[in-house]
């Protein structure tokens, strides 16, 4: 393979309004950072004009590294494709039945449509038992009989989902078979190769919504892959996955379902990096978007998985992903009183469109960022992101006073003040949940912002919560797009075992784990990246005989793949995830998972800093009015890019970039580190 | 403005004021501790009914009266008004020999502390200062306490021994020191010991966990800052009730239900409310309803108490979760009453009877006011136990609850498959219940015309069916609404009502049976292949079926939610053969129906 002259990794994190792009020179370890903006309709547009503008000849690309929120849009906007499904008979509504639950504790309103209607969901005879045999076996003119009524009823896409298929998938496969030889394209979804996990709801929902995406994640990675061929480029395209690993697009095109979270996951994968680099192996990232403030934790350096996440009611997906926690408190979220009184921040958000109130296009109602102008912390002069010219103060005043101050009786400074208290609670509630929760001690923990607004808000989280640090990157609203420069390919894999510990041999479990591994595997060489190492990271999913939820064990290698291995390894984990063993009960194993991962070269974070920065005092552009704790005081303001690495700041103060405003505050002091990030601590 | 001032010192408050700032921060923070403690025990406990269907519940409870000051939100709502008795109770039998710092009681009292004897309530007292400064507690639902029917869900009981074991407050840990002969009784007398020992510890654990939070926030904000939230949340939430209520219409207004039988004698039991609305006052009076009954559908007044919070949480939800909902309320029941059980009247069916006051006080609200009515859900927990020994002679029983529709509103149709109105459960997977049991399910769907007709449809209840593996099992099934449907708001319809059926085997001559008191059944004798079928209630209708968009009614039958009969019957509506709506046909037909009425 001759790709001499191909020498840039490009990351590219696709957002809702704009496209960011990372460029590392592999040759000279250089960087460069782009944000275009975003185009909707089709994502490729941005993104190869955003690699046009920096670089004129595409054949020295050779790896782009793409997150995309085509698959989160999609679900989110129930904007998939037509879907069928041919499931047993007898089971045809378990999809619209979910697990016989309701949106909200309270009220008993809200209903619930599922993607496929029920006129779409076929059943055919056929049945697998819980033990793997097969009672009845498939009716394959049945099979064929529905795979054509749904085609003729104008389905592009097609799901396969029977009952007990994680036991033993063979009627799937065969009813797969069948399905693809009529097919009129390669959209078939069979749900136990998704996952072949117990839990039919589960299993089927996910596969479903994999179905769903699969027609027009695949035309869109067509065209992406077509565009950039077309423009020069002989580079490889990979996606991010919801775990924080990357993967092919033949991988993508087969597996949307796994790129659910793929945007959110880049920004906790380059955290973790940046984390790592400047010595934080304990980091809790705190993003903070227009609707909804995200948080994850890095422990011990490694990220945190959840198992399944629901997109939205009843939508289940059911892969491992990057444990995001998220609450509506992000910029544009309004601040209201509720019936009793009290002050509430979200979930109802102005967004970025019309936006808050001081952006002038529509809203009244005051939000996050409306409380932060007139508080002084953001610039009305030097809005960042670059859309507006000014923001309107007034307006803001106006709206603060006449939604909270007036109704709370209370000056409307310290309504401001109010919105941001009870806003940082929130916020901290969140970091609470994924830290302490977790039986994490946050006076261990950095805090690390990215996107627009969330540097605003670190001292809160630092004070409120007992954190150690605040680090904020260089770049914070690029950190998505540089975490795909970095992010390793991984694919997971799932085995349902369900058996007692002690009816489980070592030779029984090396060869499951070895039976994943082959089929990870394949998945991964596909690529021609080069890679700095394979690794592989085993879990299993155990619980005492009885119980129903299991704990997450996670194993140092195949060295604990024994009986006895795991078992000490689960009476570790269920100490720290819930209490003391129970002596007695005997240890069951649900389910094996194996990651096999392909480690990618990591860029040096060095090549960030700053170069010939100058000293702090050079660096002030000024002072500015800001109310802090019911009082005016006046914050020093300094252009943050440009002051050098060892420079450092006393709050109060404001440090503004293109991308995002630092505020630090009173007691607080700011350092540059040599990694360009600025690190926030308590002043000694 | 003093505003000013607490702001600038916002980790303190005087007894009398406290910002509102400070006020929002900390009912979050408290709102956390209860959800924290209900997490610990989903996550932990053994049996599915907790782990799975969350029949459990913690919070927070004044320390001298018991009532509710916080709640986890995904633990059982009916618990959250029947916690704030059982805690009384522990304060009043221990006047004279008041708590210690490190105790734990333990008890399942169904009179004094509600519900049934499934629920284990564990209570610690919070000490600072050396006194009490409020209660912590957890209840779930176990697996098996004893008594004739495992599961306990006996729906022939007539006296509560017959129901399970009963055990008084005690003293499960003594300062700190767990009293091993407690937990030994509590083994001894369940078929299922180690789930009993799993969810005790893991209820335990939750308390802990509970315990550790609470003294961390008090260190930090002070007691009397967070005594001072309790009472402004406390009067917030009445205040807000109170806007509710002087909202509705002045007026009175009744709604009557029936259970269809107490499993013992087959005669029907009314619930019955007249509501009365003056101002900002409501009175629920159920003396219309009838008396203490032989068999287990018996209520205590507490759980008729808890019961009538949970409506009122519905009806109302951004009402804060504490005792203050019920201050502008109140509550009529007389001592002779069905919803007055005392000791040692049968109350394991209290679900059935919780379910109904809840009914009936939509349906009446739905009278005053159709704009913040929903319709009748289902209205019956469906618990079916199935239950023998395996081929190496240890004991199996499943146990579950079944789901159905919810009812139609203002807003739109009910609904599908929801969990019941007094609970978040989820059911368990049937592949989970098929790996642990010799059973297979046959179906698992939806039942097409079961939502109660409407402009806004109710939610389709389900079908079910399940076949036993297995040399034999005996089943019990403990159900309601087999004879009288779940209602509507206004002109809409009732939804299909609960049927039950079974069959010994599969054999050509193995008859269909059915239970003789519609839905309650003891001693179900099953062979191999015998199997049992459910079909559970839709939610009611709201508003009149004609009013329903043609095109939704077109849409329903389309997906089979509706048959062409009802469409046409029930909705007026006539679809052609290609399934568009025949408009000119239906405007006919539904001027002659409107006619004809």
């Amino acid at each position: 393979m001759s790709k001499s002259e191909a020498r840039y990794v490009i990351g590219i994190d696709v957002g809702g309004t704009f496209t960011d792009l990372f460029f590392l020179d592999r040759n000279t370890g250089t960087v460069t950072t782009g944000k275009v903006p975003s185009t909707v309709a089709d994502q490729s547009i941005g993104l190869v004009d955003g690699v046009g503008r920096e670089l004129t000849d595409f054949s020295e690309i050779e790896t782009i590294v793409h997150g995309t929120t085509v698959g989160t849009n999609a679900l989110l906007e129930r904007k998939g494709t037509k879907t069928g499904l041919i499931t047993t008979v007898g089971f045809e509504d378990v999809l619209e039945m979910r697990r016989r639950d309701r949106p909200h504790t309270w009220g008993l309103r809200g209903g619930y449509d599922p993607v496929i209607t029920r006129d779409l969901r076929l059943g055919v005879a056929e049945r697998t038992l819980a033990n793997g045999s097969i009672e009845t076996a498939l009716d394959e003119d049945g099979v064929t009989a529905a795979v054509q009524a749904l085609i003729a009823a104008g389905c592009e896409g097609l799901c396969i989902s029977f009952i007990n298929s994680y036991a033993n998938p063979q009627n799937e496969a065969r009813a797969a078979e069948l399905a693809r030889a009529l097919w009129p394209n390669e959209h078939v979804t069979v749900a136990s190769d998704i996952l072949p996990e117990i839990r039919e709801f589960e299993r089927l929902s996910t596969a479903t919504l994999n179905a769903y995406l699969q027609p027009r994640m695949a035309n869109y990675l067509n065209q992406l892959d077509a565009r950039m061929t077309s423009s020069g480029s002989k580079g490889d395209i990979l996606i991010v996955q919801s775990n924080g690993g990357v993967m092919s697009i033949d991988a993508a095109s087969s597996q949307p379902v796994r790129t659910a979270l793929s945007g959110p996951a880049a920004g906790v994968i380059a955290a973790s990096h940046i984390g790592g680099s400047a010595g934080f192996r304990n980091i809790i990232t705190c993003d903070m978007g227009g609707t909804s403030f995200d948080v994850s934790v890095i422990a011990d350096g490694r990220t945190a998985l959840a198992a399944q996440t629901s997109i939205d009611f009843g939508m289940v997906v059911r892969t491992p992903m990057i444990e995001i926690t998220t609450i509506g408190a992000g910029g544009g979220s309004i601040a209201w009183i509720d019936g009793a009184g009290l002050l509430q921040i979200g979930p109802q958000s102005a967004g970025s469109d019309p936006g808050p109130v001081c952006y002038g296009l529509g809203n009244d109602q005051p939000t996050v960022t409306d409380a932060n102008l007139l508080l002084g912390r953001i610039n009305a002069d030097r809005p960042i992101g670059g859309k507006l010219d000014r923001l309107d103060v007034e307006a803001a005043r106006n709206a603060v006073q006449n939604a909270v101050a007036t109704p709370l009786g209370i000056d409307v400074m310290d309504a401001a003040e109010a919105i941001i208290q009870v806003a940082n609670a929130r916020m901290a509630g969140a970091i609470r949940i994924v830290s302490i929760e977790r039986g994490h001690d946050p006076a261990k923990f950095a805090a690390m912002p990215f996107g627009g607004g969330g540097a605003l808000h670190i001292g809160a989280m630092i004070r409120e919560v007992g954190l150690k640090t605040g680090l904020v990157p260089r770049y914070p609203g690029v950190t998505s797009a540089l975490g795909c420069v970095i992010a390793d390919m991984r694919h997971d894999t799932v085995r349902t075992v369900n058996m007692p510990l002690s009816a489980v041999t070592s030779q029984q479990l090396t060869s499951w784990v070895d039976e994943l591994h082959t089929a990870s595997s394949e998945r991964i060489t596909g690529g021609s990246e080069t890679f700095a190492a394979l690794e592989e990271s085993i879990e299993a999913d155990m619980l005492y005989a009885g119980q129903t939820h299991t704990v997450q064990v996670r194993l140092s290698g195949r060295n604990e793949l024994t009986p006895a291995g795991l078992e000490a390894a689960f009476n570790a984990a269920y100490t720290a995830q819930i209490g003391t063993p129970l002596d007695g009960i005997p240890a069951r194993l649900v389910n094996l998972r194996l990651a096999v991962i392909a480690r990618r070269d990591k860029l040096d974070l060095r090549a960030l800093a700053p170069k010939d920065g100058k000293s702090a005092t050079d660096a002030i552009l000024g002072t500015r009015k800001i109310y802090v704790d019911g009082a005016w005081s006046e914050a020093t303001i300094y252009e943050r890019l440009t002051m050098a690495v060892g420079e450092r700041v006393m709050g109060p103060a404001l440090l503004e970039q293109a991308d995002t405003t630092i505020y630090v505050d009173p007691g607080l002091v700011g350092l540059v580190d040599e990694f360009g990030n600025l690190r926030i601590e308590r002043a000694e | 403005m003093s505003d000013k001032t607490q702001a600038s010192d916002a980790k303190s408050a005087t007894k009398s004021e406290i910002s509102p700032v400070l006020l929002a921060v900390l009912r979050g923070r408290l709102e956390q501790i209860a959800d924290e403690m209900d997490a610990t025990l989903f996550r932990s406990a053994f049996n599915p009914i907790i782990a799975e269907a969350h029949d459990a519940s913690h919070g927070l409870y004044d320390a001298k009266t018991g009532e509710t000051l916080v709640q986890g939100k995904e633990g059982l709502p009916v618990f959250v008004g029947v916690m704030a008795f059982a805690v009384r109770y522990v304060i009043d039998i221990t006047k004279d020999n008041p708590p210690e710092d490190g105790d734990v009681y333990i008890f399942n009292d169904p009179y004094e502390g509600g519900t049934h004897l499934s629920d284990f309530k564990l209570i610690r007292p919070l000490f600072r200062d050396g006194k009490v400064f409020c209660y912590l507690a957890s209840v779930g639902h176990w697996h098996d306490v004893g008594g004739n029917v495992p599961g306990n869900y006996n729906p022939v009981a007539t006296e509560s021994f017959q129901e399970g074991v009963h055990i008084p407050p005690v003293k499960l840990f003594r300062r700190g020191e767990r009293q091993d002969d407690i937990m030994s009784i509590l083994r001894t007398n369940s078929r299922l010991p180690l789930s009993v020992y799993g969810d005790l510890n893991a209820q335990v654990s939750a308390l802990d966990l509970g315990h550790s939070r609470m003294i961390a926030l008090l260190d930090e904000y002070s007691d009397d800052t967070i005594k001072t939230v309790f009472s402004e949340l406390r009067s917030r939430a009445h205040l807000q009730m109170q806007a509710h209520i002087t909202a509705l219409p002045d007026g009175e207004v009744a709604a009557t239900d029936f259970l269809d039988n107490d499993g013992i004698n087959d005669t029907a039991l009314p619930i019955a409310v007249d509501v009365r609305v003056t101002g900002d006052r409501m009175i629920l009076d159920f003396s219309r309803s009838a008396e203490q009954c032989a068999g287990p559908v018996n209520i205590s007044r507490s759980t008729a108490i808890a019961a009538c919070y949970v409506a009122l949480k519905h009806l109302f939800p951004d009402v804060p979760a504490n005792a203050g909902v019920l201050d502008p309320v109140e509550i009529v029941i007389p001592d002779d009453s069905l919803l007055a059980a005392q000791a040692p009247k049968p109350v394991g069916g209290y679900t059935e009877t919780i379910l109904r006051i809840i009914d009936v006080i939509f349906t009446a609200v739905g009278k005053l006011d159709p704009s913040r009515a929903l319709a009748n859900a289902y209205g019956t927990i469906n618990a079916l136990s199935l239950a023998g020994h395996r081929d190496d002679g240890s004991r199996w029983v499943m146990f579950s609850f079944f789901g159905g529709g919810h009812g139609g509103h203002s807003d739109g149709d009910g609904l599908s498959h929801g969990n019941a109105p007094i609970s978040m459960a989820t059911i368990p997977p049937l592949e989970i219940l098929e790996a642990a049991y010799p059973v297979a399910f046959r179906r698992w769907s939806l039942r097409p015309d079961s939502g109660g007709a409407g402009m806004h449809r109710g939610g389709l209840g389900a079908i079910y069916e399940v076949e036993v593996l297995a040399d034999g099992a005996d089943g019990f099934f403990f159900g309601e609404r087999g004879r009288h449907a779940p209602q509507p708001v206004g002109d809409g319809h009732p939804a299909a009502m609960n049927k039950f059926s079974y069959r010994a085997n599969d054999a050509d001559d193995a008859e269909v049976q059915t239970p003789p008191m519609t839905s309650k059944l003891v001693g179900i004798k099953l062979q191999k292949t015998g199997s049992v079928r459910l079909e559970t209630p839709g939610g009611g209708g709201y508003g009149s079926p004609f009013d329903r968009d043609p095109e939704a009614v077109a849409n329903d039958l389309r997906l089979g939610y509706i048959s062409m009969d009802s469409a046409r019957e029930s909705y007026g509506v006539v679809v052609a053969k290609d399934g568009s709506v025949d408009a000119a046909a239906t405007t006919n037909l539904r001027r002659e129906r409107a006619t004809a009425n």
